[in-house]
C-alpha cells in the first residue's frame, strides 16, 4: 500500500515539475507547482513527517504560491510564450547541465547508502516513532527547536523581520522628486 | 523506500535546474528555484527517517528561508517591472559585462 502511494505521489510530483518548466502561461506553471508541492507533502506523510507535511501544504502550497499568484496577476503576465524560452545552443547546454546534475546525484544516491543506513537506521526510526508517541507530531519537532536549536530559531525570526521590511521597501513605488 | 525517494529528489532537482536555464520569465525561474529547494527538503526528510529528527528541523529552517526569499525576490521583480515593463531576464542587462 505504501509503495503504491509512493509511486502515485512520485509520478504526480515529476509530472507537475515538468509542467512547471513547459507550462505555457505562468498561472499554469504555478498550478502544476501546487500539484508537485502537494504530492511531496504526501511523501512526507509516508516518511512519518506529519508536521512538515502540514507546514508544506499550509505555508508552501498555501501562502507562498498565493504570493506568486498575486504577483503574476498584478503584473498581468503570460502573453509572450515564445520570448520566454531559450533556443539553440542554450537548449543544448541545458540538456548537458541537467544530464550531468541528474547523473551525479543519482550516482551518489543509489548504491550502498540504503544498506549502510538501514544497519543502524532501524534504531533511529524506532526512536523517532517512540518520541512521536510520547510528545506528539508537533512536540517532537518543537522540543529540539526550543532547546538545542534555539539560537537558530531566534535568528530565523530576525531573518523573517528583515525580509518583511525589505519587501515593503523594495515594492513601494518611488515618489517623484523625492528620490 | 529510501533510495526511490532520493532518486525522486534528484529528478526534481534536475528538472528545477532545467527550468532555471531554459526559461526567461523571472517568476518561472523563481518557481523552479523553489522546486530545487523542495527536492533538497525531500532528501532531508527521507534521510531523517534513518538518522534522527534533526533532518526535519533543517527542512523547517529551509522552508522559512524559502518564504523570506520569495517575499524579497518578488518585491525585486515588481520593482524591476515598474522600470522595464517586462520580467524577461534578457532585458535586465545593466550589470552585464
Amino acid at each position: 500500500m505504501t509503495d503504491i502511494l509512493f509511486i502515485l505521489f512520485a509520478v504526480v510530483a515529476v509530472g507537475g515539475a515538468i509542467g512547471v518548466v513547459i507550462g505555457r502561461s505562468p498561472v499554469a506553471s504555478l498550478l502544476f507547482m501546487v500539484a508537485t508541492l502537494a504530492s511531496v507533502a504526501g511523501i512526507y506523510v509516508l516518511f512519518e513527517a506529519h508536521f512538515l507535511a502540514a507546514i508544506q501544504v499550509l505555508v508552501y502550497a498555501g501562502a507562498i504560491m498565493v504570493l506568486f499568484l498575486f504577483v503574476i496577476m498584478l503584473l498581468n503576465l503570460g502573453h509572450d510564450y515564445r520570448a520566454d524560452l531559450r533556443y539553440g545552443s542554450w537548449s543544448l547546454l541545458s540538456l548537458v547541465v541537467v544530464g550531468l546534475t541528474a547523473g551525479v546525484l543519482m550516482q551518489g544516491f543509489s548504491g550502498d547508502l540504503e544498506a549502510d543506513l538501514l544497519e543502524n537506521g532501524a534504531a533511529a526510526a524506532a526512536a523517532i516513532d517512540a518520541a512521536v508517541i510520547e510528545k506528539g507530531a508537533v512536540g517532537v519537532i518543537a522540543d529540539p527547536l526550543f532547546t538545542d536549536y534555539v539560537v537558530a530559531f531566534e535568528l530565523i525570526g530576525l531573518l523573517l523581520l528583515v525580509a518583511i521590511v525589505a519587501a515593503v521597501v523594495l515594492a513601494k513605488p518611488r515618489e517623484a522628486g523625492k528620490d | 523506500m529510501l533510495t526511490p525517494a532520493l532518486l525522486l529528489s534528484a529528478a526534481l532537482f534536475a528538472i528545477g535546474t532545467l527550468g532555471v536555464i531554459v526559461r526567461r520569465n523571472a517568476i518561472i525561474i523563481f518557481l523552479c528555484i523553489e522546486l530545487q529547494l523542495n527536492a533538497v527538503n525531500l532528501a532531508f526528510v527521507a534521510l531523517s527517517r534513518y538518522t534522527g529528527i534533526e533532518g526535519q528541523l533543517y527542512v523547517f529552517f529551509v522552508m522559512t528561508v524559502a518564504a523570506a526569499e520569495a517575499a524579497v525576490g518578488l518585491a525585486i521583480i515588481i520593482s524591476i517591472f515598474r522600470h522595464y515593463e517586462t520580467v524577461n531576464v534578457n532585458k535586465f542587462n545593466v550589470l552585464k559585462w
